[in-house]
């Protein structure tokens, strides 16, 4: 005997009506969500540029941020300018950290210009240059924001990634890693533009050499370091003739 | 139990020993060599699966008399994947700190054969109360084992647990490493995960030995 759900017809129409159906729940709800989700994803990148310029709620081994409750508060209160950089020119916008970094690599991909946010922070009385950075990881995108004082010497990072493997290449948002950074200089006395590498075995696992431009790997996240020490390379590079100009 | 008939208790009791899903069925194997390098992952998949495969089992269960045979693995697949997404979407929104730990193993969770191979080989025959037990059955027994290797992994591989240093500071020098103990950087990587893995297949095989097959 052959049921009703096996004919043809049938399996057409439940196909059509189950598409549907998902369809329209999914679509519904993910637009009906947006504005939260935007929200938090605004709130968030507050977050991780004071993150990034020590404004944060660390504890001994743990990255924590400032609470979303107060992130636009401390945001207004820490970061002093927001600028937009393109090509020699410098504008100020109150909305800088919300370009889409992944959109301005697309633009400079294009040929267009590439719109570079800096937010420049100030706290006891130091400035920070807070910088954000987008590259590729293993799996999916990594990004992050360093912040870096008038000679480039990284004050404070952090990395955020969207699909690394838990346990390895996902803890380059652990502190551990992140804490690593800071100090080291991206460029040299001489002015040349070195980056960080993320590397294996550099014999300094407790990173004390600060000018080596070298941090050490995390073991089993090799091509997630690199990733990393792509984008540093990459996106901040960008900024040196800013930082050279600062100088003068 | 009492309030569970025998034939119901084996459904939640079965997976966790005889036909665990990871150790005797050799489902769901991916996620736990990919996922078991810390422990606390390994709690969180765990737990991801205990939901989606508990509801899933009953969503589908209730679909069983409408579903079309020809297209039931793809039917499985929306169902799951949709249940993920939705999931997903209102952690997003309501609890977003959670959502970004959770968002890596959206992926995992949807591709995991213990979900499709429950979906196919019970739900599809069964009513919604024992899909449901049968679900919760077999995620916590994958739920087991995949706590079991994430706390060999991290704990030789990184001498942590939960991101606690229990066996002292391998940098400081304190601990079992002030007598010359290393970490097995190897215990980090999949391989060793499907190692572990095996000695547990083999220790539970040398106990019960009626689980050993027949050449």
């Amino acid at each position: 005997m052959s049921k009703r759900t096996d004919s043809n017809g049938y399996t057409m129409m439940f196909a059509v009506i189950m598409v549907f159906v998902v369809g329209s729940l999914l679509a519904f709800l993910a637009s009906s969500l947006k504005p939260a989700i935007k929200e938090n994803e605004r709130i968030e990148k507050q977050q991780n540029i004071l993150y990034a310029m020590g404004v944060n709620e660390n504890d001994a081994s743990n990255a924590n941020f400032v609470s979303t409750k107060v992130a636009g508060a401390e945001f207004k209160k820490y970061i002093k300018k927001q600028l937009v950089l393109e090509g020699n020119k410098i504008s100020e916008s109150q909305d800088a950290y919300l370009i889409d970094v992944k959109k301005q690599q697309a633009n400079a991909k294009d040929g267009k210009v590439r719109k570079l946010p800096l937010f420049v922070g100030e706290k006891e009385g130091k400035t920070f240059y807070v910088a954000p950075i987008r590259g590729k990881g293993l799996w999916d995108a990594i990004w992050g924001y360093v912040s870096m004082d008038e000679n480039m010497v990284v004050q404070g990072a952090y990395f955020d990634h969207k699909g690394e493997t838990p346990g390895l290449g996902a803890n380059i948002k652990q502190r551990y890693f992140m804490d690593d950074f800071i100090g080291e200089h991206l460029m040299t006395e001489a002015g040349v533009f070195k980056g960080i590498t993320v590397k294996k075995g550099n014999n300094d696992a407790v990173n004390e050499d600060k000018t080596d431009y070298e941090v050490d790997a995390i073991a089993g996240a090799t091509i997630t370091g690199d990733g990393v020490s792509a984008m540093i390379k990459k996106d901040l590079s960008l900024y040196v003739p800013y930082f050279k100009n600062l100088k003068k | 139990m009492g309030f569970l008939s025998k034939r119901d208790a084996a459904l939640l009791t079965d997976p966790l020993a005889d036909n665990n899903p990871i150790t005797i069925q050799v489902l769901g194997i991916c996620s736990a060599l990919a996922i078991t390098a810390e422990l606390k992952a390994s709690i969180v998949m765990a737990v991801s699966v205990l939901f989606v495969l508990g509801l899933g089992n009953v969503v589908i269960s209730l679909m069983r008399n409408i579903i079309p045979s020809k297209i039931r693995i793809i039917v499985q697949l929306i169902v799951v994947a949709t249940l993920v997404i939705i999931v997903d979407l209102v952690l997003k929104a309501f609890a977003y700190e959670l959502s970004k730990t959770l968002s890596v193993f959206v992926g995992l969770i949807i591709t995991n054969c213990i979900i499709m191979g429950r979906f196919e080989a019970f739900a599809l025959g069964n009513g919604p109360w024992r899909a449901f037990l049968d679900g919760i059955g077999n995620a916590v027994g994958y739920g087991v084992i995949l706590i079991a290797v994430g706390f060999f992994r991290e704990l030789l591989g990184s001498g942590t647990l939960l991101g606690f240093k229990v066996l002292g500071d391998p940098i400081e020098k304190t601990g079992l490493y002030a007598i010359g103990y290393e970490n097995n950087g190897f215990m980090l990587l999949s391989p060793m995960a499907l190692i572990v893995v095996g000695i547990l297949i083999w220790i539970q095989r040398s106990r019960n030995t009626s689980l050993i097959e027949e050449n």
